[in-house]
């Protein structure tokens, strides 16, 4: 932990490193968050509805004032670096955790299919894929078949869970996710430990069947450039809400420049814009010495 | 003939029926990585032991009360992240027992058997002991099977069930619940410093020979009973104790198991 480290948790924290408190530079794309610091109220449409959701652990701010809200069949990407608190908001939102300040309402007839980062560890409890699909959701035989088909896993239906590799358990925790027939659907970093194309075929997947099946997506990433095509909306998280809209109004926003770079933005293939200056580890705009600003498309840069 | 003097009857009944209600526990005690957890919680029981006596009670009911009360500590110590569980496990692990060996010494009256409580006497178990043994296990069984489903989920992925909407902590609680009241009854038959081995080492058995977790629970079972049938009939003809002699077969058991696994054969042993 050297004083880098020190250093941008500071510039983070504080809120005129995003111009909060001066020029709002934190321009908003779409107006679900509201930088005055005025909460608005609840969405009673949404599956789920966060407001003025902040997390302090050890008296350290992991999320500040977060609003968010995801509506019926809409897919939003949350996007950030390491450590911006995305998956602290998930399981906020999830209810696996309670925020020290704000609230969360869930629509009643709100249905969560969970796909986790990854099982914290290895699985002991003898089990087969397909009683591991059932557990806890009653006899659905046929549906267990076809969706570890959907899903390309049914080859290791009989198979020990134990026995899986990362990818497949992966996709049979995606087919659970699924059996649970959910209007929202919560993955957590699904590509981790998946290669490219195998990305892209899963967000494939995921976008037809949320055409077909009409669930609202909550997808956590930190990988931008296929994620960010698919999206309805994508949600830049750094601690607080830093931009967010459809993927080409945040992909134009200065605030994701410095949040990833421009190298990231340029690899999505609609930003072009080239940045003048660049922040340092306080937010404060530099003349630029160079093409320098684009060596690290996921550095922890302050946003 | 040995089994029909009474002494060795009710010996075999306590360890038979222990066996049986250990089996479901030990397995989540395995599939949730509790060993050290349930270890820990034992241990304590020595100062209720000491509690039991000084207030001239039964001292099963002393130790249940002492291994819930450490068990909500350990639950509370584990709030903090700047030290692992381990840690705080081998904190009041030796805390509990040095404090249980200070409390029994400092009793009133005759010098207490220590001996007797940290490795059991299954060959001096009353009838009384026999029936605590059964009605307690009756109740810790049912209760096994009315939370079998959520506990089962809860152990193949905690944060996926509890985010599928089962009560986490009001399971975990249920479950240590029954964790105590086992410990509580299994001290008597194999002392404190051995209850865990009879939950852990039948179901350390069983693992790479089960593919489902009903036939692990099993499979638990019958290692267990046939552990204490040969275990006591040992110890009566070698004239050996008998908690110690039932868990040195077990763990042969589980030693062949395990080596069976670590060969790559058994279910799910290799990736």
């Amino acid at each position: 932990m050297a004083g880098t480290d020190t250093n941008l948790t500071a510039a983070a924290a504080a809120p005129n490193a995003c111009g909060h408190a001066s020029s709002h530079g934190c321009a908003h794309a779409q107006a679900d968050h509201n930088c005055a610091g005025e909460t608005p109220a609840f969405n009673p449409d949404a599956l789920i509805s966060a407001r003025g959701v902040s997390v302090t652990r050890g008296g350290r701010d992991q999320l500040i004032d977060v609003n968010l809200d995801i509506n019926e069949r809409e897919i939003v990407t949350l996007i950030g670096p390491n450590g911006a608190g995305k998956s602290t908001l998930v399981r906020v939102l999830l209810g696996l955790e309670k925020p020290t300040r704000g609230e969360v309402h869930r629509r009643a007839d709100l249905r969560i299919g969970y796909v986790p980062q990854r099982f914290d560890s290895d699985v002991s409890v003898p089990m087969t894929v397909e009683r591991f699909l059932t557990l806890g959701l009653g006899r659905n035989g046929g549906r267990v078949e076809d969706l570890l088909r959907q899903v390309d896993a049914a080859s290791v239906a009989q198979q020990q869970l134990g026995q899986l590799s990362g990818g497949e358990l992966q996709r049979v925790l995606l087919a659970r996710a699924l059996l649970r027939k959910p209007n929202l659907l919560v993955l957590d970093e699904p590509a981790q430990g998946v290669d490219y194309s195998g990305e892209a075929d899963l967000y494939n997947l995921i976008g037809r069947l949320r055409d077909e099946a009409g669930f609202g997506v909550l997808l956590v990433s930190h990988d931008l450039h296929i994620v960010m095509a698919r999206s309805d909306r994508v949600v830049c998280l750094n601690r607080h809400v830093c931009c967010s809209g459809v993927p080409q109004a945040v992909a134009q926003h200065p605030a994701y420049g410095r949040l990833f770079g421009p190298q990231a933005a340029r690899a999505f293939g609609i930003y072009r814009h080239e940045h003048d200056h660049h922040h340092d580890l306080a937010g404060m705009p530099h003349p630029a010495s160079g093409d320098n600003d684009s060596d690290s498309p996921e550095g922890g840069s302050a946003c | 003939m040995l089994i029909f003097e009474p002494f060795f009857l009710r010996a075999l009944l306590a360890g038979i029926g222990l066996a049986i209600v250990a089996a479901p526990l030990g397995c989540f005690v395995v599939w949730q990585r509790l060993a050290y957890f349930g270890e820990t919680v034992a241990q304590a029981g020595l100062i209720g032991v000491a509690l039991g006596l000084a207030l001239h009670m039964d001292v099963t009911w002393g130790v249940l009360v002492v291994a819930l009360l450490v068990a909500a500590l350990l639950l509370w110590f584990g709030r903090q992240k700047l030290v692992g569980l381990d840690s705080v496990l081998g904190l009041l692990h030796h805390a509990a027992l040095a404090a249980g060996v200070i409390a029994t010494s400092m009793l009133d009256g005759p010098p207490v058997d220590l001996a007797g409580f940290l490795f059991g006497d299954v060959f001096a178990v009353s009838s009384t002991d026999v029936t605590i043994i059964y009605v307690g296990g009756a109740i810790v069984l049912a209760g096994i099977l009315l939370l079998w489903q959520p506990l089962l989920r809860l152990a193949v992925h905690e944060e996926l069930a509890a985010a599928e909407g089962v009560k986490r902590d009001r399971i975990r609680a249920a479950f240590i619940f029954l964790l105590a009241v086992t410990i509580a009854v299994a001290m008597k038959i194999v002392g404190i410093l051995l209850v865990m081995a009879f939950l852990v080492v039948p179901a350390v058995a069983a693992r790479p020979l089960a593919g489902t977790p009903e036939r692990m629970v099993l499979l638990t079972a019958l290692i267990a009973v046939a552990s204490v049938v040969v275990g006591l009939w040992l110890s009566f003809a070698f004239d050996a104790s008998g908690g110690p002699s039932i868990v040195i077969v077990m763990s042969l058991v589980a030693a062949l198991s395990l080596s069976w696994a670590a060969l790559g054969r058994g279910s799910g042993a290799t990736r």
